[in-house]
């Protein structure tokens, strides 16, 4: 056991560029995934057939191949077809993000509807433009509904940059697995990859607490400094299929 | 390197991927049957009317619930390297599934009336009789739509179980791949199988919502 803490800590430059590659990967992903979230949800609530039908087909394609596939494609299957050959963290970031981009378009999509019909009707009553009622009423208020849920996507998003491993990205799960197969300290290891990885989950649920306060105080609705240290709720699976 | 799709090899490569697509299948089944029946009992303990019980259960599944099911799975196939890969996987993916559908358990049971639980203190049912005869029928069947939604999530998850030697679908694919220099081959067949199985259930699911009226 002190073997593998002696270990660890002269291993550290390599763990923290290992953890900058997940980290990279998580924050760039997630990116990636929350612009298209917001494009593919609003073009899935548009009023032209077409949009929605885009929308449509490209939301089921990402949700209903699995992201395994998607990143192994990217990585091994990608190069011959085409010629272009993607580094690993690339291949990671382009897969997270079109894999969780479509399950954040439902998101988007369900919490936009959710707003209040009346608050539609108001601001058509107020002479606003589409572009300003969505911008100044419909998506504030969307918006608060939306965090708990991309709270939730962003941890999945997490739990699955250990994939990177397996298309040899230097990122934690790579620095540790590393250092079980030097130390042979099995049980310790994993137990540590695992507490990494719960830290950095709270820290993000933290962070992503903090948003949904502000987000919550400009519609004026206070909340206790208390919720920032609650914990996800995991039933926000939004409808068919949805992300858990 | 051999340019463009090769359709001979993915003609070659589509009965091993579909046999390996068995276990895929299976190992979500049963890992759906665990998850099931393991949320279940989480939620009941969740329930217990001392602290001891219900915040250990909330501490250990928040931490299951919060860290990578690749590397729980890599870690129990690595210390437990004489049970067999399946089986692991299989109690692996239960457990991880079962910290979600333990929530879904709760809100169902909270959403059962609390009339229905003052009715049964009325009759004078013993707490067993209660959970059994009245509260677990309503609970359950509000929430079968969330768990077959854990059922399709635990599906696209289980080429997870490939790291520990699995031989399902994304398995074989990965080897043929390796084996004929076809990634492009096994890994689009691959992707268009989970296309094919999980977008129907994505509609069925869709419909059952609708009309359970969600």
């Amino acid at each position: 056991m002190s073997d593998f803490f002696s270990a660890f800590a002269g291993d550290l430059p390599r763990l923290s560029s290992g953890l900058w590659v997940t980290l990279q990967a998580t924050v760039l992903g997630a990116l990636l995934a929350l612009l298209l979230s917001f494009v593919l949800g609003l073009m899935s609530i548009s009023r032209l057939l077409v949009s929605r039908g885009v929308s449509r087909v490209v939301v089921e394609f990402f949700r209903g191949t699995s992201l395994y596939v998607q990143l192994f494609w990217l990585y091994y299957a990608m190069p011959p077809l085409t010629g272009y050959e993607l580094t690993p963290l690339l291949c990671g970031v382009i897969a997270f993000g079109l894999n969780y981009g479509a399950y954040g378009a439902e998101v988007v999509r369900g919490a936009i509807n959710s707003v209040p019909r009346a608050q539609y009707e108001a601001a058509v009553a107020l002479n606003m433009t589409p572009l300003h009622r969505m911008r100044k009423v419909i998506l504030p208020q969307a918006w608060v509904q939306m965090i708990p849920s991309l709270t939730n996507l962003l941890i999945q998003l997490l739990k699955c940059t250990p994939l990177l491993w397996l298309i040899s990205a230097a990122d934690l799960m790579t620095a540790i697995e590393k250092l079980r197969s030097r130390t042979g300290e099995t049980l310790t290891a994993y137990v540590t990859l695992l507490a990494c990885y719960f830290v950095l989950a709270y820290a993000l649920t933290l962070l992503m607490n903090m948003l949904e306060r502000s987000a919550k105080r400009r519609l004026g609705l206070a909340s206790g400094g208390k919720s920032l240290l609650r914990s996800r709720s995991a039933v926000t699976a939004p409808a068919a299929g949805g992300a858990r | 390197m051999n340019e463009g799709f090769d359709w001979n090899a993915a003609g070659d490569a589509l009965p091993l991927l579909l046999q390996g697509f068995k276990v895929t299948l299976l190992a979500t089944v049963l890992g759906t049957l665990v998850a099931a029946v393991l949320g279940l009992a989480i939620a009941v303990a969740g329930r217990a009317p001392t602290r001891f019980v219900t915040v250990p259960v909330k501490m250990v599944m928040e931490f299951i619930r919060s860290t990578p099911l690749l590397v729980q799975l890599v870690g129990a196939a690595a210390l437990f390297t004489s049970v067999e890969p399946l089986t692991i996987g299989i109690v692996v993916l239960g457990i991880h599934y079962a910290t979600y559908t333990s929530e879904v358990y709760r809100a169902g049971i909270d959403g059962v009336p609390k009339g229905q639980w003052e009715a049964c203190r009325a009759l004078s049912m013993t707490p067993r009789r209660t959970w059994q005869a009245v509260i677990l029928p309503q609970a359950v069947r509000n929430v079968l739509p969330a768990l077959g939604n854990y059922a399709i999530s635990m599906f696209k998850e289980t080429p997870f179980l490939a790291v520990i030697t699995v031989q399902e679908m994304v398995f074989e694919a990965r080897k043929y791949g390796g084996d004929h220099f076809a990634y492009t081959e096994v890994f689009t067949l691959a992707g268009l199988v989970f296309l094919v199985a999980s977008y129907p259930t994505s509609l069925l699911m869709r419909k059952l919502e609708k009309r359970l009226g969600h």
